[in-house]
C-alpha cells in the first residue's frame, strides 16, 4: 500500500495506525510563526470505532490502509459467520461476530448492508439506516391510546428491543433508525 | 465549463470593519508620532530560517539578458531594519507578507503584516505598547506575561530549557506524540510541538498572554539575555488558542547575524532544503549600526478575526487563496 504524506491528508483518506486502519476526519494545518510544522489529524479507528487526535510533523508520511466499502444484501447467518451476497456478481463473503457486533440485531435478510473491507476481509457490517421488523412479542396495551406517552417494550424478530407507542401490537411490522434504536413507525404495507 | 467562485470569502461588512479597525491601527501609531513606511514586498533576498518558505520568482530586466531570481517577502523586517540603520527613527508599516507551504485555519499563504520597531525600548516596552494596543482594538483586559519557562512548568510540569533531549521525548510520549518523539533528535521541535498543542491552548484564553525569554536556541534575530545565556530577548502573544505576534529585543551584532544566517543554512542543507542568499545589504546595515530597538510583528488578519470573532482567516480576508 502506497504511503501517503501530510499534505495528501483529507477527510475520506484510510491509513494505517497502531497496526489498525483509520478513516481521517478532519486534517488541520498548525503551525507557530517561526516553527515547524504540524498536522493535527482527527480520526477514526475503523475497527474500535474510537475517534482520536494525532499530531504528525508536517511532510511525514504513513501507510495508506487499503480499506474499502461496498454494498452487500445478507443472506443469513450460520452460527459462526455471517453470509453477504454481492447482487451483481452472486459472489459471497462471510464476516465474523467481531465485524457484525451489535449491528446483528438489525440484520434482515436480502437487507442490503454497507461492509467495510480491510484487506479484503469484512471488519465493520453497517445495516441500513431504517430497517423493517415484525414484533415477535409486546404487551396488549391499553384500548384508545393513540399518543404513545412514554410506550412499551417491543421485542423484534432479530431479538433487538425497542420502545414502540402502545397501540402497536405483536405481529405488525414496524420501522426502526438503526442509528439511534428508536421506532420510527408502522411500516408501509 | 470551469468552475468559478467569484464571491468574496469574507462578508461585505467585514470588510467594512476590517477597515475600521484599520483606521484605528494607524490612528494608534499617528498619535505615537511612529512614521508609516512601505518597503518592497520582492527583494533580492529572503529569510534562511529553516521554518519559514519563501516563494520566489524570475524577474527578467528590460535592460539585461539575464534573468534574476526575487523572493517574496515572509515580513518586512530586513528591510525595515536597513531604515533604522539609515535613521528612519520608529518606524511602522502595514504590508502583505507571503509564506509558501502555509494554509489552514490561522494560515494563509498571503497575509497582512502590522511589523513597528521602537529604538530604544527594550522588549518590555514594546510589550507594554503592544498590550496597549490589544485593548484598544481587541476591548480587552491588560494583558498576563509569562516567561517561556513559566508557562512551560505550569502546564507541562518541566523545565523546557534545562530539560535534556530524552526528559523532552518522555514528556512528549506521556502526551499522547509518541510517534513523533521516538524518531525525533531535535529538542526545540518537541518543545514547539509541546508548547502549541499543550500550552498554548491553555493560556490567554481570558485576556491576552505574552511569553517571552524564549530558548536561546529559538532565539531567531533577538539578543541573548546578557542576565542568562540561555534565554533569548524574544516574546509571543497569544489570545483563544491563536498566535498573534512575535517580537525581539533586535540583535544588532552584524558578525552574530552572520553566523545565525549561516547556521540556519547548515540546517537547511541538513534537511534537504536549498541554502538562502544571505541579505548582505542587512549585514552591511547592521556593520554601520542598527539602533538599540525592539520590534515587533502581529498578523493583522488574525487580530480582526479575534476582533470579529471569525473561526477561519477567510472570514476576514476578500478572497482567500482559493478563491484568488
Amino acid at each position: 500500500m502506497a504511503n501517503f504524506s501530510t499534505n495528501e491528508f483529507k477527510a475520506g483518506l484510510k491509513i494505517m495506525l497502531d497496526g489498525e486502519p483509520c478513516n481521517i476526519l478532519e486534517n488541520e494545518f498548525v503551525k507557530p510563526g517561526k516553527g515547524q510544522a504540524f498536522s493535527r489529524v482527527k480520526i477514526r479507528k475503523l475497527i474500535t470505532g474510537k475517534v482520536l487526535e494525532k499530531t504528525f510533523k508536517s511532510g511525514d508520511s504513513v501507510e495508506g490502509a487499503d480499506v474499502m466499502e461496498t454494498e452487500l444484501a445478507y443472506l443469513y447467518t450460520d452460527g459462526e459467520f455471517w453470509h453477504f451476497m454481492n447482487n451483481d456478481t452472486f459472489e459471497q463473503i462471510a464476516a465474523d461476530e467481531s465485524a457484525v457486533g451489535e449491528n446483528v440485531k438489525w440484520l434482515v435478510e436480502n437487507d442490503m448492508c454497507t461492509i467495510t473491507l480491510w484487506n479484503g476481509s469484512p471488519i465493520v457490517v453497517q445495516p441500513a439506516n431504517f430497517v423493517e421488523l415484525e414484533i415477535t412479542e409486546t404487551d396488549p396495551g391499553l384500548k384508545g391510546d393513540t399518543a404513545g406517552t412514554g410506550g412499551k417494550p417491543a421485542t423484534l424478530a432479530t431479538g433487538a428491543v425497542v420502545r414502540v407507542p402502545l397501540f402497536v401490537q405483536t405481529g405488525e411490522v414496524v420501522r426502526v433508525d438503526t442509528r439511534t434504536g428508536d421506532y420510527v413507525g408502522r411500516a408501509q404495507k | 465549463m470551469t468552475v468559478t467562485n467569484w464571491q468574496p470569502s469574507a462578508a461585505i461588512s467585514t470588510l467594512k470593519k476590517r477597515a475600521q479597525i484599520l483606521q484605528k491601527i494607524r490612528q494608534f501609531f499617528a498619535e505615537r508620532q511612529i512614521l508609516e513606511v512601505d518597503t518592497p514586498a520582492l527583494s533580492h533576498h529572503t529569510v534562511t530560517d529553516e521554518h519559514l518558505h519563501s516563494f520566489s520568482t524570475l524577474f527578467q530586466s528590460p535592460l539585461s539578458p539575464k534573468t534574476q531570481t526575487l523572493y517574496l517577502q515572509t515580513s518586512p523586517e530586513f528591510a525595515m531594519k536597513r531604515l533604522l540603520c539609515a535613521g528612519s527613527g520608529a518606524i511602522y508599516q502595514i504590508c502583505k507578507s507571503f509564506r509558501n507551504e502555509e494554509a489552514g485555519r490561522n494560515h494563509n499563504p498571503e497575509f497582512t503584516m502590522l511589523e513597528w520597531y521602537r529604538p530604544d525600548f527594550d522588549h518590555h516596552q514594546l510589550m507594554a505598547e503592544m498590550d496597549e494596543l490589544l485593548q484598544l482594538i481587541l476591548n480587552c483586559e491588560n494583558a498576563d506575561k509569562l516567561t517561556y519557562q513559566q508557562a512551560f512548568e505550569q502546564h507541562l510540569f518541566c523545565n523546557p530549557i534545562k530539560a535534556s533531549l530524552d526528559e523532552i521525548k518522555t514528556v512528549a510520549i506521556q502526551y499522547g506524540f509518541a510517534e513523533i518523539a521516538e524518531n525525533e533528535h531535535n529538542k526545540d521541535i518537541l518543545l514547539m510541538l509541546l508548547f502549541s498543542q499543550i500550552v498554548e491552548p491553555n493560556i490567554g484564553q481570558k485576556r491576552p498572554c505574552f511569553v517571552y525569554d524564549f530558548p536561546a536556541s529559538q532565539a531567531a534575530l533577538a539578543k541573548i539575555s546578557p542576565q542568562d545565556p540561555n534565554v533569548a530577548e524574544r516574546f509571543e502573544v497569544y489570545f483563544k488558542g491563536i498566535e498573534l505576534a512575535n517580537g525581539f529585543h533586535e540583535l544588532d551584532d552584524a558578525d552574530e547575524q552572520q553566523a545565525r544566517f549561516e547556521n540556519d543554512n547548515m540546517k537547511r542543507q541538513q534537511q534537504g532544503l536549498a541554502s538562502m542568499p544571505i541579505d548582505q545589504n542587512l549585514i552591511s546595515a547592521l556593520q554601520s549600526g542598527l539602533p538599540a530597538c525592539a520590534g515587533v510583528a502581529l498578523g493583522v488578519d488574525r487580530l480582526i478575526m479575534l476582533a470579529l470573532e471569525c473561526e477561519r482567516i477567510e472570514q476576514v480576508i476578500a478572497f482567500e487563496h482559493n478563491r484568488a
